[in-house]
């Protein structure tokens, strides 16, 4: 084979290559394109003020969400209000106290191996933990507890990221200036990592949002007469009402069920948005 | 001139021509001028690696030290000595003696968090924190506790004078650090110093990242400030310590297996023109290094 | 000419007793939060082993895993994990099968071939795909894959381990491409660049150097791909017929583990035997991912090494 077919070669496989790799690349934004396009086209129609502001009736099959988004909503808020002290209280931690020795490697472990736990799992242990053992029954808080550990280790990944991010050279300023360690990390270190953790928590929070299995058996509820009204009451939520309608309402509504979905990824969605938008512009603003 | 009375560590007394360190000493003594450091006999360590070895060195108060020689021969080290932030580099062992007016600031002696407070410093790149120009000064005051706004105002306002940049930025206190020019940024780091009314002013290389106009602003600033702080300046431009300083010590680590000494240490004017050791003398007109 | 307040202060300047105290309390918890996966973690364990304890006394781990017969609520009640085990395998093999393929080509391209914009938009499309909740994977599937199948294969029901296991493919690909993406870009340029001296055009560059420098990370991203394919519940639950019988081929219903859990779990009796077997499929699933999570940890951490100064 001469040299120049075998340039020829080369090239025409590399052109090939090109043209496969690209199509897979292709297929995969085509498939979130038509997810995000089906959803929408299903579910558009669903969408007015009645559908937002109104109760479900007949199992779903008529009526509003109302009911159904608030519940996402406070549940999701418990869930913050949980994981995030906790969670950046650990990524504290892990980027400034931490000890480089076996027992902080395995820290990292039960993080990471958290993070891959299946969410029926989850679920279980939200069952025989929250609802069963502390006694707090099926419950918003017990739903909020569990989807917590779930949460966990999105928000202590994010902390401990932004965290080192900060340069060494700032914390040395506050210290040299007589702050303690711990003033150091509140009053500098922190609000300078603040973006990033914000905005990785709330990518995680949205996540918490979408999930149904950590739920089913700790507090979601498919039909309520009222919003919850303690932290002890059972509550209604987006996803679980979606698979409740597929799986046991007979001639569920299509229309509102895509409604619903489109409500569940459309606000999953903005908020995460809304997260790296404001992330991106507080980057720029602020250079190391 | 007086002659000057040299106190060896171990207490032995001797006559010597006198240079600004001696004079100071005597007259510090004497007056309860505050801010000298006394290091004897003082070793660093990192991990099991002696850097430093052996150093004796008296800083005079309210006068200008610079500690000059090669790079990686310990300056920097030495000056993190003085207000302990070596702890928080780990693994850093400083043995020997060092007292700040007489007073300990070994071991449990003392809180390195007090000691901070009255001994300031000053970075090799400007670390301006991410806040307004005025929470940056404001923050040693804040850190002291001081919370009444009439306090910390006339606080900001005397320490971005002291570091000559009241002028440029009293219209906009509130702007973000980071809108400020490289050595704006380091005066504003030479102000937040100022504000916590240190004893003392550790400079590393302050004038290293930043262009000549800068540099000169910030030479002027030091030589105003000299009155009223006490400042240990290390610096790499040999230039710069003729200019600014009134005592220079001269550090050398001869090979990459010995650690590092204190090799000749005087007036500054001594140092440049007539040094004793050989050394010093080939360091400063610029045979290696 | 300083102002003379410059001068320095002697104020006593030590800590209050207080805000020491504030600071001691603040510190543990620090320390406390810091610990507090691991404590998760063996909580979860815990709990599981706990509530199989009836099972595995009654029935026996080995009874359960080579039975073949699921007939929780006869009386008996057989409880052979096997045909669920072999469900969730089988649906998992076929996501695999798609999402593997599909998810490293689609990183090589990202990394390799693609700069700028397209690169930055394909990459947050990926985020928006993983942010998508399964259960709306599920409802997509059912609207469209499930009436797709029946119709091309001419089934009675659209309800598969193949309709379950394309949608979970799907669901991996984020996975698999932001992970195979990080290990190829952490690939250092040099080695590319000497790929590319040698006369090397760029694939060739790509799949004699790139791709096997990164091969870890690549293979993590498979176990990583794989672990969120065996733990997914809803999508699964949603498409596969749920018939807790053992499959003979990709084109019958099948019931996975975690589909079984979320089915049953609501109406068993609370610490019944039923109830312990569930936590018992729980614990296996549990076993399973950790064990697949801690060798691709494993794994990456190797990758890191290896690239590290």
């Amino acid at each position: 084979m001469t040299r120049l077919t075998r340039a020829r070669r080369a090239r025409a496989t590399e052109q090939l290559a090109r043209v496969v790799t690209g199509l897979a690349a292709a297929a995969v934004v085509g498939a979130a394109v038509f997810v995000v396009a089906y959803i929408v086209k299903n579910g558009a129609g669903a969408l007015d003020v009645g559908f937002l502001t109104g109760a479900p009736r007949d199992r779903g099959r008529a009526g509003g969400i109302f009911p159904i988004i608030m519940g996402t909503i406070y549940v999701t808020v418990a869930t913050a209000a949980f994981t995030l002290p906790v969670g950046v209280l650990a990524g504290v931690y892990l980027s400034e106290y931490a000890p480089r020795t076996f027992a902080t490697r395995a820290i990292k472990l039960a993080i990471t191996n958290m993070a891959g736990v299946p969410s029926i799992v989850y679920g279980l242990f939200g069952l025989a933990a929250f609802v069963l053992t502390a006694g707090l029954g099926r419950s918003l808080i017990a739903s909020a507890l569990t989807l917590t550990c779930m949460t966990l280790p999105v928000v202590i990944t994010a902390t401990e990221e932004a965290l080192r991010q900060i340069p060494t050279d700032l914390r040395h300023a506050a210290l040299a200036l007589g702050a303690t360690k711990l003033r150091t990390i509140r009053t500098v270190v922190l609000p300078a990592a603040a973006p990033g953790i914000i905005t990785g928590s709330i990518l995680g929070l949205a996540r918490a949002a979408g999930e149904t299995a950590p739920i089913l058996f700790t507090g979601a509820v498919f039909q309520m007469r009222r919003l919850p009204d303690s932290p002890l009451s059972q509550f209604m939520s987006l996803p679980y009402h979606i698979y409740a309608q597929v799986t046991s309402v007979p001639g569920w509504n299509r229309t509102l069920v895509w409604g619903t979905a489109l409500v569940l990824v459309g606000g999953v969605s903005i908020i995460s948005v809304a997260a790296a938008v404001w992330r991106s512009i507080r980057r720029r603003k602020v250079t190391w | 001139m007086v002659t000057a009375v040299r106190i060896a560590p171990d207490g032995t007394l001797s006559l010597e021509a006198p240079y600004v360190g001696e004079a100071k000493r005597s007259l510090a003594e004497v007056a309860d001028i505050q801010g000298s450091f006394t290091l004897s006999d003082v070793s660093v360590a990192y991990g099991r690696e002696v850097v430093i070895e052996g150093v004796d060195l008296f800083i005079p108060p309210r006068a200008v030290t610079a500690l000059i020689g090669p790079s990686g021969c310990g300056k920097s080290t030495l000056l993190r000595c003085l207000n302990r932030m070596n702890d928080e580099l780990g693994n850093v062992h400083v043995q020997g003696e060092i007292s700040l007016d007489g007073q300990s600031i070994m071991g449990r002696a003392m809180d390195p968090v007090e000691l901070r407070m009255r001994v300031g410093q000053v970075f090799q790149r400007p670390n301006p924190f991410p806040m307004s120009i005025y929470d940056n000064v404001a923050y040693g005051p804040r850190t002291q506790g001081i919370r009444r706004r009439s306090e910390l105002d006339s606080l900001v306002e005397e320490s971005l004078k002291g570091a000559a940049l009241w002028e440029e930025v009293r219209k906009n206190l509130k702007k973000h650090a980071f809108e400020l020019s490289g050595g704006q940024q380091q005066r504003l780091c030479i102000a937040r110093a100022l504000a916590t009314k240190p004893e003392v002013i550790l400079m590393d290389e302050p004038a290293s990242a930043l262009d000549p106009i800068s540099t000169q602003q910030i030479e002027d600033t030091i030589a105003e400030l000299r009155s009223s702080v006490t400042i240990v300046i290390v610096t790499h431009n040999m230039q710069q310590a003729a200019r600014i300083s009134d005592q220079t010590a001269f550090m050398l680590r001869e090979s990459l297996d010995t650690p590092a000494h204190l090799i000749e240490v005087g007036d500054t004017k001594k140092i440049f023109t007539n040094p004793d050791d050989r050394r010093t003398e080939s360091y400063i007109t610029g045979r290696f290094g | 000419m300083t102002p003379a307040s410059l001068t320095p202060n002697r104020r006593r300047l030590g800590r209050t007793v207080t805000t020491r105290a504030a600071e001691a309390v603040l510190r543990a918890l620090i320390y406390i939060c810091g610990w507090l996966c691991i404590v998760i973690l063996l909580a979860i364990a815990a709990f599981l082993v706990y509530n199989s304890v009836r099972s595995l006394r009654e029935a026996g781990l080995t009874t359960m895993l080579s039975g073949m017969q699921w007939y929780p609520t006869s009386d008996p009640g057989r409880f052979g994990l096997a045909p669920l085990v072999v469900g969730s395998l089988l649906v998992t093999a076929v996501a695999l099968a798609l999402a593997v393929p599909v998810g490293i080509a689609a990183a090589v391209y990202i990394s390799e071939f693609s700069g700028g914009a397209v690169k930055e938009v394909s990459k947050s499309v990926i985020e928006f795909l993983a942010a998508v909740p399964s259960v709306v994977y599920g409802l997509i599937g059912v609207a469209v894959l499930i009436p797709a199948v029946k119709d091309s294969f001419g089934l009675s029901s659209g309800m598969t381990a193949l309709t379950g296991g394309i949608v979970l493919g799907i669901m991996s690909i984020p996975t698999v491409i932001s992970i195979s993406e990080d290990a190829l870009h952490a690939v250092p340029v040099e080695l590319r660049q000497g790929s590319a001296a040698l006369g090397n055009t760029r694939w060739q560059t790509t799949y004699k150097v790139t791709v096997p420098a990164a091969s870890s990370g690549i293979f993590a991203s498979v176990m990583l791909g794989l672990g969120r394919a065996i733990g997914e519940t809803m999508a699964v639950l949603m498409l596969t017929g749920n018939a807790a019988v053992m499959p003979h081929g990709v084109l019958e219903s099948v019931r996975t583990m975690t589909g079984t859990i979320a089915a049953e779990m609501g109406e068993v009796v609370q610490g019944g035997l039923h109830y312990s077997v569930l936590f018992t499929v729980g614990l296996v699933l549990f076993a399973i991912t950790f064990g697949i999570n801690l060798a691709a940890d494993l794994v990456l951490e190797r990758q890191q090494r290896r690239w590290r100064r």
